[in-house]
């Protein structure tokens, strides 16, 4: 458990911004990780006085706040008309309701963990990030930027006609995942995403839904770097990349074959 | 740092440190139901309702609960009771320690979802481990429960 001096809940995104820039500050969004590490804060900053807890659909494209939760994200009717059972796939192995009730959008992306599912999912889509202090950014960009003390505030999501899939393996269920996977597919053209290879999620674009699955499990094998930890090897993981990859791009193929 | 919370619809108002967890706070309030189990966010042992949503009340500071309504099971214990004897009719309550964030869970199931089937028992209640019962006879106890209370209304 980390402990901290003090705990400030700012009432403007600059204020916020301003107390992050000071070594030893850190966001806390929902809490559920900062709370595994044995850190000691100076001052814990509380995003939730900035209306940055809802999502809004206008313009083509939806507005997540940061600190919108995953279970909204999973309840939500307009991402639901959207993308179908994506966010409800992407979240449904996330430990549990409770956890999924406090856990932020926002503190899962700026986290840019190797296992998340969100990073995975989001990253089949096309998103960008609003930061408080550099802008907008695009996703795929923001995911491989190196940690700094920016303070991302919202995440769009443009509603552009791509759909998506999503699937991951787990050793048990809520388990940290194994490997993640999601694959989408505007018209014809087809994007594999994987993630927790252990590292951060990444995409490859270029491919063709028509190909067929067995072509984006050769790509998705091919195409991505893995390793090793304490739940599965490279070896394995390179395995069900392309095992994920197929069963995400037969269900786009059920879907609009 | 001065807080005021609702805990089972009276207002506390205490003194709390910024790392304090709303779990070791509402012990305090002698809410000593929320039981501390993993306090790594897995077991849902210390799930309390936060403003009506289950959350895990070890994953939750106390000052983020600063300004809301939390239940806790001495706020439900009528409801805790009427669930219990399906529970104890099933054999789903052992040894007894993950019951009170089963209870938690299963009453805010029973008040956000709508005739729920088997698949979405199981999906609502991944986050409640319980070592003993091997999840079957709680799942009966909850479909029997839930079948009741349709029942009853």
């Amino acid at each position: 458990m980390f402990t901290a001096q003090e705990y400030a809940r700012p009432a403007t995104l600059a204020e916020a911004y301003a107390l992050n820039q000071r070594r030893g500050n850190t966001i806390i969004g929902g809490g559920g990780w900062l709370r595994m590490g044995r850190q000691r804060f100076h001052t814990l900053i509380d995003l939730s006085g900035l209306g940055l807890d809802n999502i809004k659909e206008e313009d083509g494209r939806f507005t997540l706040g940061a600190m919108v939760t995953l279970r909204q994200m999973e309840l939500d009717r307009g991402l639901a008309g959207a993308f179908g059972p994506l966010f409800v796939d992407m979240a449904k192995h996330i430990v549990g309701i409770q956890f999924r009730n406090r856990a932020t959008l926002g503190g899962s992306l700026a986290a840019r963990f190797g296992f998340s599912d969100v990073l995975t999912c989001l990253l089949a889509l096309d998103c960008e990030v609003e930061l408080a202090g550099a802008g907008t950014v695009p996703l795929p960009r923001y995911a491989q930027m190196p940690y700094d003390r920016d303070v991302l505030a919202r995440v769009i999501l443009h509603k552009n006609g791509r759909r998506a899939a999503y699937e991951s393996t787990l050793i048990t269920h809520t388990d940290i995942p194994v490997l993640t996977c999601a694959a989408s597919a505007l018209g014809d053209s087809l994007r594999v995403v994987i993630g927790a290879r252990p590292g951060r999620a990444s995409a490859l674009d270029g491919l063709s839904l028509a190909d067929g699955p067995e072509r984006a499990a050769q790509a998705a094998r091919e195409y991505f770097s893995f390793g090793s930890n304490m739940r599965a090897s490279a070896q394995y993981r390179r395995h069900l990349a392309g095992v994920l990859a197929a069963r995400a791009v037969r269900r786009l193929q059920e879907v609009n074959p | 740092m001065n807080i005021t919370v609702t805990i089972n619809g009276t207002r506390h108002t205490g003194e709390v440190l910024p790392d304090l967890p709303l779990l070791d706070f509402l012990r305090g309030q002698g809410c000593l139901s929320v039981k501390r189990g993993c306090e790594t966010s897995n077991c849902g042992l210390c799930t309390v309702w936060l403003d009506g949503a289950p959350v895990l009340s070890c994953g939750v500071l106390a000052v983020q609960a600063d300004g809301r309504a939390i239940t806790t099971l001495e706020g439900l214990q009528e409801e805790a009771a009427q669930f219990g004897a399906f529970l104890a009719d099933e054999g789903g309550e052992q040894c007894g320690f993950c019951a009170p964030g089963l209870i938690m869970t299963v009453l805010a199931m029973a008040r956000e979802l709508d005739d729920p089937g088997e698949d979405e028992i199981r999906a609502y209640l991944a986050g409640n481990l319980c070592r003993c019962s091997g999840y079957q006879s709680q799942l009966r106890a909850i479909q029997k429960y839930l079948a009741w209370r349709k029942e009853e209304r």
